[in-house]
């Protein structure tokens, strides 16, 4: 199978390029990162991030065939070849498949990302009813890979000021925990023309989870809160 | 200066709200306004002298151009927001963009109103 890889040492290449390479495959390789294992044994000098293979840590999320995936998760079955590789858009390159995402984490703590309750905790946990868990679902499950992030435009013109899918997925998952007490300071947070409002629900995050989650839904839906406190 | 990264302006929901409600006044102005003028019998300049000349009709088109007029505010801003870096640029090209919606809106009205 054909691969076409991107490649950047800073300490050796004046600039990025792409290099092409034949990979034969055992049966049993069928996820891209099979693949990519497979490369690294041929060419040790290519660097990616990988840990769990089975779509749970969002290590391996990289630019496949011009959409964003992870590459554990990937099958090879249904990619095009050359299958070419790109590190995930808008962030800065620290060496091949690998990007600097310092950027990506530090719009995910500027949301507070962990519950806030000032109640003396309770003997045994803080209870939900069935269906105040419910809401929960779809966006607990962010892995935080950074593929809904790195496809969006307003993220990759503004890395620094808007939240970007990522980072408002989880937002809303605390606006929406009814255990969490400091609503309206998240919402305060976010009322802003760059850190919410860059989003023009284009939806390339949802074209691109690999979890299948909606940020964009989440957005809307914080954005449904704003205007219910508003009017 | 200090060349720091800030945020929290606190405002935009106004914005992106009315963005909304304007593009719904344009909509039903547009199937509106067609309905009435292709149901309005021979197209000549005295039947589409005699549309704009009503009331209702002057008023609705008012709604439409202000609409149309702050819908392009707030979308023309954001593309500066998205893509212009520099600050004093940015502010410059915004303050063009409201003159130049201001005086469209100014010569709307006098075309609307011209007997």
């Amino acid at each position: 199978m054909q691969f076409r890889v991107f490649r950047y040492d800073p300490d050796k290449d004046d600039k990025p390029y792409m290099k092409d390479y034949e990979v034969e495959l055992e049966p049993t390789d069928q996820m891209l990162l099979d693949a990519l294992v497979r490369i690294k044994e041929q060419d040790d000098s290519l660097s990616l991030r990988r840990s769990c293979r089975e779509g749970v840590c969002g290590s391996d999320a990289m630019n496949i065939n011009g959409k964003n995936g992870l590459a554990c998760t990937t099958k090879l079955s249904e990619l095009k070849q050359p299958v070419e590789l790109k590190p995930l858009p808008g962030l800065p390159v620290i060496r091949d498949l690998i990007v600097d995402m310092t950027q990506f984490f530090k719009q995910y703590h500027s949301i507070k990302p962990y519950l806030v309750n000032n109640d003396p905790p309770p003997e045994k946990e803080r209870l939900q009813s069935p269906e105040e868990r419910e809401e929960l679902n779809g966006l607990y499950e962010c892995i935080l890979c950074a593929c809904c992030s790195t496809s969006c435009p307003s993220f990759w013109w503004n890395p620094d000021k808007f939240v970007g899918p990522a980072g408002l997925l989880h937002a809303y998952r605390f606006l929406a925990d009814t255990r969490d007490q400091a609503a309206a300071e998240r919402l305060d947070n976010l009322e802003d023309p760059y850190r919410l409002f860059r989003c023009h629900s284009i939806m390339n995050c949802v074209d691109v989870c690999p979890k299948g989650l909606n940020p964009t839904e989440a957005i809307g839906k914080i954005k449904t809160m704003m205007v219910k406190r508003a009017v | 200066m200090v060349n720091r990264t800030v945020v929290g302006a606190h405002y935009g929901l106004k914005d992106w709200l009315a963005q909304r409600v304007s593009a719904v006044v344009m909509a039903v102005y547009t199937i509106v306004f067609g309905v009435v003028w292709l149901s309005g019998g021979p197209f000549s300049y005295n039947s589409w002298k005699s549309l704009f000349s009503q009331g209702w009709m002057r008023f609705a088109t008012l709604l439409f151009v202000l609409s149309m007029l702050y819908h392009a505010w707030v979308g023309v801003r954001d593309i500066w927001m998205d893509y212009v870096k520099n600050t004093g640029l940015r502010l410059l090209l915004e303050v063009v963009t409201v003159l130049w919606l201001v005086g469209c809106g100014g010569w709307a009205v006098q075309v609307l109103w011209r007997s």
